[in-house]
């Protein structure tokens, strides 16, 4: 019965699609797309231990096609000022860019509900902005000022927001964490799925099957995702790994590969995901095969390892939002002047953004000592000079 | 007839003499019960494995989202202090994990993270270090780095640790030093039963990650009167357990006993009496009552198990010679494992024991 439910409500909504006919287009004067609804075929997924995949073709209507251009545009905008405030020494340490990778994070998003968590390595910025922080509060917690998500006390890899257990320095200990999430999702019966990302690189470290282990042994509500960007830092995958099928390293757990420059493909897999891990199958191991444009952070120019060209003809042929945009043009999903609004919009937003990132006051020295401990032993912490003592206090709100 | 009794008595005290040469090998210490009671009410004798028990008993029965989890503790754990505990609360709460120690503290790290009482056990505190990264650049920072946001407070971390008598390299060391260089965790190590309770039932309820060294050799040798009701004693609070004005004896764990014997010793043979503190709370550490204790004796003996250099005694002789230097008499002294692996047959040789630490006490005494 319950399978017969999601066929039956394909059904429905194809009926409504030929009924509703094109209600934007009536007050269409070409400046506002002219359909309101196309499909489109998605590149086949490869599966491992599956017998069935997700859905090849995807419906997609012209509000959620602006939605996600608006998405995609903005977090590509984002990593480019990121890149900018770093270059002008704004930014400080570490930043790694999702130039590239937009659209795994942006389909991802677009498939989970309200209560699915998710839990990422380093490349977070995207991530953080789809989970509910402002541009702002990313570009802010980038150059350490007060309005930042982590009120600048993280930085580029400690970025945080409800639902997301955050950006992590460590590679591939962020799995383990999901895995944790997810037994809470299953133990409190909640419905959710954790989505646990970690790169082509953390998948060869031993923690992430740890995880995979417990997590299958438990039939925990996880996704591992590994987005494989071709590159472990400055080490191309088939130099690193013994097998580059990632969608079948975790052996025991069925996996899927996924055309992660193809934003319709991640989001139809991560609703199959979702339906899988909430029928209490267990956890899932998805690939998204996607590029980086940047270098591995930026201390890295990204162009010992692999030619330049390289990176052209990703940018030229496989871009997640080049390719978007095209379908959803040509389609008449959208039209160019509403696609410019959009940019323009972004633009402006991440400009606005850019600048208080510069122009913010960075928190007190007071907050050096500030959220160590829930309650300190003492007023003062110990190891500075006691003609300089530094108070403990508490920043957050405690419940 | 007469004869054969005397050397059958001879006989009887030889092997007692055995017997008694046989327990101080594998026991280097005599332990002193607590003889005060915490709180009021009804006791039951209690070895230090069952108080544990029975403090995550109380855990399960009274708090719905607390899970207890590690490798074999289904069946109680190697030193069988979840026994039972899987019968009375099911397997969705009490469970297996793999062997798989990094695995099992950020898994502890992110149940925690996500709102529920985690109480992890690592096998044995030798076995920590796969999991040292998660402990210090997770749980330790986690609060710090999301600026208050995300916090794995109900994370306690339990693991046996120290001299057992014939543990070797890779089941005795005490490794509290090396997470006491963290801020962001708090590191806890009970003397006996009564404080294994109490100080593990706050380290549960604490909203910090606690880590939380049990010493194996106590898990059985140890037995005391332990209050039946729930009950928590104070965290970075260090304990006055004997009180004089010679000198001041610093230690925790299983060498509070060493360090008892030693102080009663001092004062059957040289006619002088000594402040003994148990430390407890390794971090954050009571600074005040130490040096209280240390300016009023103006001399002072700390003693660990872990190797001297780098060891926690040399964080509280620092402290100690800078805010009580003008009182002090004799400087600072360590008594210690030596900076070497924790040897299997030299075991007796290498643990301060009482006669390493009586010595310094005099030479610190004779300044």
């Amino acid at each position: 019965m319950s399978k017969l439910v999601p066929s039956v409500a394909k059904l429905l909504a194809g009926n409504t699609v030929t009924k509703v006919g094109a209600p934007v287009a009536t007050t269409s004067n070409a400046k506002y797309s002219t359909k309101s609804q196309a499909s489109f075929e998605i590149k086949p997924y490869k599966l491992h231990k599956l017998d069935k995949g997700p859905a090849t073709t995807a419906t997609l209507t012209s509000e959620d096609a602006l939605k996600l251009y608006e998405q995609l545009a903005v977090i590509r905008r984002i990593e480019t000022a990121s890149g900018n405030l770093y270059r002008e020494k704004i930014i400080r340490g570490f930043c790694h860019l999702y130039s590239g990778q937009e659209a795994v994070a942006v389909g991802m998003r677009a498939a989970m509900r309200d209560c699915d968590t998710v839990i990422t390595a380093y490349r977070c910025h995207g991530w953080t902005h789809l989970m509910g922080a402002s541009v702002a509060g990313v570009l802010c917690e980038l150059t350490g000022r007060k309005t930042g998500v982590s009120r600048g006390k993280g930085g580029s890899m400690h970025l945080y927001a409800r639902n997301f257990y955050g950006g992590n320095g460590i590679v591939g200990a962020q799995s383990p964490l999901g895995a944790g999430i997810a037994f809470k999702h299953k133990y409190s019966g909640d419905g959710g799925v954790n989505f646990a990302l970690y790169g082509d690189g953390a998948a060869n470290q031993g923690q992430l099957f740890e995880a995979y282990n417990m997590a299958k042994l438990w039939d925990l509500p996880c996704v591992f995702v590994c987005e494989n960007n071709g590159y472990g830092m400055g080490t191309s995958m088939d130099r690193s790994s013994a097998s580059t099928d990632y969608y079948s390293r975790g052996d025991y757990i069925p996996g899927i590969w996924v055309d992660g420059m193809d934003v319709l493909a991640t989001r139809e897999a991560t609703r199959f995901c979702i339906d899988y891990c909430t029928s209490g199958k267990g956890p899932l191991v998805m690939e998204m095969e996607t590029y980086r444009y940047s270098g591995h952070s930026m201390s890295d120019p990204g162009t010992s390892y692999r030619t330049r060209d390289e990176i052209q003809e990703v940018r030229q042929t496989r871009d997640p939002i080049t390719s978007f945009k095209e379908k959803i043009l040509s389609n008449e999903l959208a039209t160019p002047d509403q696609l410019k609004e959009i940019d323009s919009k972004v633009r402006e937003v991440v400009d606005e953004a850019t600048k208080l990132a510069k122009s913010d006051a960075e928190i007190g020295t007071e907050e050096l000592s500030a959220d160590i401990y829930a309650d300190c032993l003492e007023p003062t912490i110990r190891g500075v000079t006691p003609d300089a003592p530094l108070t403990h206090i508490a920043v957050a709100q405690r419940n | 007839m007469a004869s054969l009794v005397t050397k059958k008595s001879l006989f009887v005290r030889l092997v007692k003499n055995v017997n008694d040469c046989t327990k101080r090998l594998s026991s280097h210490f005599i332990y002193y019960p607590d003889d005060g009671k915490p709180v009021e009410g009804e006791t039951t004798k209690m070895n230090m494995m069952q108080a544990i028990n029975n403090a995550m008993d109380l855990t399960l029965k009274t708090d719905p989202t607390a899970v207890v989890f590690g490798e074999d503790v289904a069946f109680g754990g190697v030193f069988r202090c979840a026994l039972g505990l899987q019968e009375k609360y099911g397997k969705e709460r009490v469970f297996n994990t793999p062997l798989c120690e990094q695995g099992i503290a950020g898994f502890g790290i992110g149940l925690a993270t996500a709102g529920a009482t985690a109480i992890a056990e690592i096998q044995f505190a030798d076995y920590i270090f796969p999991a040292f990264d998660q402990i210090i650049n997770e749980a330790a920072k986690i609060r710090y780095r999301s600026g208050g946001l995300f916090d794995c407070g109900a994370l306690t971390i339990r693991t046996p640790c120290s001299a057992v008598g014939h543990g070797g390299l890779y089941h005795s060391q005490s490794p509290e030093a090396f997470f006491a260089h963290v801020p962001g965790l708090r590191i806890v190590v009970p003397r006996g039963p009564i404080t294994a309770k109490g100080l593990l039932l706050s380290c549960i309820r604490e909203r910090d990650p606690c880590l939380f060294l049990e010493p194996k050799i106590l898990y059985r040798s140890a037995s005391e009167e332990v209050p039946v009701e729930d009950y928590t004693l104070p965290l970075g609070k260090a304990e006055v357990l004997r009180q004089g004005d010679a000198a001041t004896l610093i230690g925790w764990g299983t060498q509070v006993h060493v360090l008892l014997e030693v102080a009663q010793m001092a004062d059957e043979q040289l006619g002088v009496k000594c402040d003994v503190i148990d430390l407890q709370s390794i971090l954050p550490w009571d600074e005040d009552t130490v040096c209280n204790s240390v300016k009023k004796t103006g001399r002072c003996v700390i003693a660990h198990e872990a190797p001297l250099t780098s060891g926690f005694g040399a964080e509280l002789a620092a402290t100690i010679q800078e805010e009580c230097f003008l009182h002090l008499e004799a400087p600072v002294s360590r008594v210690a494992g030596w900076d070497a692996p924790f040897p299997h047959v030299f075991e007796p040789l290498y643990l301060p024991d009482k006669w390493r630490c009586l010595q310094a006490l005099k030479d610190t005494l004779d300044y």
